[in-house]
């Protein structure tokens, strides 16, 4: 028999009998649809958070003080206090080969001031290398001045957001602004680069990082941000920065160093296995949608006993027979499965027009899989139905009416 | 060339066995005209599906043209029912969802010929059974002659050597019978082996040569006993 044949003849059976044709294909495509759509839910959502963290830098490692518990390593005895970061341990980093750019961080809030108008805001305390450590960018003017990092300076870079509420629609650039009770010069304006995983760069002021020190009265860092010389340089870096503060720390291993690519790994993992979870119970509908197919088969076959004996009887052999009925129920199957894509597709669109900044889409490998299901659950489901009818025997399949 | 040799067919029904074929010896050569008659029960229709491989005996053997069919595998038995068996029912046995072309058309489908090919022969045989004009009407859109002769053309569009007939006029009135049977004799007339079975003791006549079941048994064969 020619495929264009055999497809022809289960084509017409199938439409024959309507209601139940069209019942299992909606089942088929609902299955399939949330399938589609819950792992490509949350497969964007994997690339949301990715993408988030990748745009914080690249090769980035941050320290922070304190050991971290999961470090491992014997508890420190009589629970000493960790020793702060300071300046100088920051200054110490740049000396590795592994390590670019190192940028101190003091963070703190503050009130800040233009004439009467008064906010308060996240002020940072950092030197010139964070502006490229953290991919920002300018809108106006310049960022920190490179130099010393112990000498500061009144000058200040403020962020998109923080420009328009303090200073409105006039130009802010070489105006003052008062941060308790000091003045600074803003030198420049961050361009909007949106929030980043709840960090909005866009409310900052940032300050020369010695100047912070003393505004905020206290020496030691809220971290220091290292950026390695390139990717296969983090893990280098990561010891060079925990021997060195070691060494500068008599021997005391008391920083913690995460590294953008772990931290990357881990997201990256856990909601790959969120999504296959999501998806693994979107795949139970699908089993429904199957039982469904494998049921309308099994009355087709019953219904259709004079007609499997006769086909018998015109010379189609087991096989042949068994070849008719899993394409019929394959049929069913792949068009259920071709609209749950289609609905999984425009469901897609229409969500990622609600949220379009999540750049919500159907993972590209969607339409395989949709197929892939689809012929598996059809064959699957459809093995036992067709395995019936082709098991006939011709003679008493032609004698019932 | 027809040759059964001590069939024996058994049905279980329940607890109990029912004896369809008891020692059935029974031969025919090629272009015979056979009709089979007997009672209700007799075993008529188990004989005719064994001849037409849709049934398996329990015991003997069944050699067509040369062929041991009983040793054959479910494929070689389906090949052998495709080329050289056609098969005409009491109902008919049309799918009703096909046209009548479509129905004369699924020997051909299933042997695997070419389109254009099939095409042809269908309109060929639809055209000298008388029901060119009904090629495009689905079963339930034709008489019980009309559907009787799409049967027969389907049975007979691979060419078979035999045609069995088992009441192929059981379901048609007196006039659109003797139609059909015209139609199988004159296709017996061309060489084709024709067996079937009949109640109609006059259409019984018409056969050339008669056999009589009773019980499982062949009780009388006019080529044997006269
Ligand atoms: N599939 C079957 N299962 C059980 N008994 C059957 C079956 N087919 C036929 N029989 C029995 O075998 C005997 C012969 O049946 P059949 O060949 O149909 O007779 P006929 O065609 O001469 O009327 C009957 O007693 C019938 O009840
Ligand atoms: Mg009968």
């Amino acid at each position: 028999m020619q495929a264009r044949d055999i497809v022809f003849f289960s084509m017409q059976a199938t439409t024959a009998s309507r209601g139940r044709t069209i019942l299992t294909l909606l089942a088929m495509a609902i299955g399939v649809s949330s399938v589609i759509l819950l792992i490509s839910l949350g497969d964007s959502g994997r690339r949301y958070v990715i993408d988030q963290f990748a745009s914080l830098g690249t090769n980035l490692l941050i320290v922070i003080p304190g050991r971290s518990e999961t470090i491992g390593g014997p508890p420190p005895l009589l629970g000493e206090t960790p020793r702060d970061l300071t300046l100088d341990d920051a200054i110490a980093l740049t000396q590795s080969t592994a390590i670019r750019r190192v940028a101190p961080i003091i963070a703190g809030s503050a009130p800040v001031s233009v004439k009467q108008l008064e906010r308060e805001m996240v002020v940072l305390g950092s030197s010139s290398d964070l502006l490229e450590i953290r991919h920002l960018e300018m809108n106006q003017g310049r960022f920190l001045p490179p130099g010393d990092l112990d000498r500061g300076g009144n000058v200040c870079v403020i962020g998109s957001k923080g420009r328009k509420e303090l200073f409105g629609n006039q130009q802010a650039l070489g105006k003052w602004l008062r941060i308790g009770d000091r003045r600074f010069r803003v030198i420049g304006v961050l361009a909007d680069t949106g929030v980043s995983l709840g960090e909005d760069m866009g409310e900052v002021v940032i300050i020369p990082v010695a100047t912070a020190q003393s505004l905020f009265n206290k020496v030691s860092l809220f971290r220091i941000v290292v950026e390695a010389s390139n990717e296969d340089a983090i893990g280098r870096a990561k010891k060079a920065i925990l021997s060195i503060i070691r060494a500068r720390h008599e021997g005391e291993d008391d920083i913690t160093v995460i590294t953008q690519d772990a931290i990357l790994a881990t997201f990256d993992k856990i909601f790959r296995a969120l999504t296959l979870t999501v998806g693994g119970i979107a795949a139970i509908s699908l089993v429904v949608a199957g039982i469904m197919i494998m049921n309308i088969m099994l009355v087709a076959v019953s219904n259709r006993h004079s007609e499997i004996g006769l086909l018998k009887a015109l010379g189609a052999p087991r096989t042949q027979i068994m070849g008719l009925f899993l394409t019929e129920s394959a049929l069913l199957s792949i068009t259920g499965a071709f609209l749950g894509f289609l609905l999984a597709y425009s469901a897609m669109k229409l969500l990622a027009g609600f949220l379009p900044e999540y750049n919500l889409a159907l993972a590209p490998w969607s339409p395989v899989m949709a197929s892939g299901l689809a012929l598996g659950t059809g064959i699957i489901f459809g093995v036992l139905p067709a395995r019936r009818a082709s098991l006939l025997e011709p003679a008493l399949a032609l004698s019932r009416r | 060339m027809i040759k059964l040799q001590h069939i024996e067919r058994v049905f279980l029904v329940g607890e109990e066995e029912v004896h369809a074929l008891r020692d059935v010896d029974f031969s025919a050569s090629g272009g015979e005209y056979i009709a089979i008659m007997g009672p209700s029960g007799s075993g008529k229709s188990t004989l005719l599906n064994i001849l037409g491989l849709l049934d398996r005996p329990d015991g003997g053997t069944y050699e067509l043209d040369n062929i041991m069919t009983t040793s054959l595998d479910d494929k070689k038995q389906a090949n052998v029912r495709r080329h050289k068996i056609g098969f005409v029912f009491q109902f008919f046995h049309l799918v009703p969802r096909l046209t009548a072309e479509q129905n004369v058309e699924l020997p051909l489908v299933l042997a695997g010929v070419d389109k254009t090919e099939r095409k042809k022969r269908v309109l060929e045989t639809l055209e000298s059974f008388g029901i060119g004009d009904r090629v495009h009407h689905r079963p339930d859109q034709l008489s019980g002659g009309q559907r009787q002769r799409v049967a027969i053309a389907r049975a007979t569009i691979m060419k078979p050597t035999v045609i069995l007939a088992d009441e192929p006029t059981g379901n048609l009135d007196r006039a659109s019978g003797n139609d059909v049977v015209d139609i199988l004799e004159e296709l017996n007339s061309q060489g084709i082996t024709l067996i079937m079975v009949t109640h109609d003791p006059e259409l019984g006549e018409r056969a050339k040569r008669r056999i009589k079941m009773v019980d499982g048994r062949i009780e009388g064969d006019t080529a044997t006993q006269s």
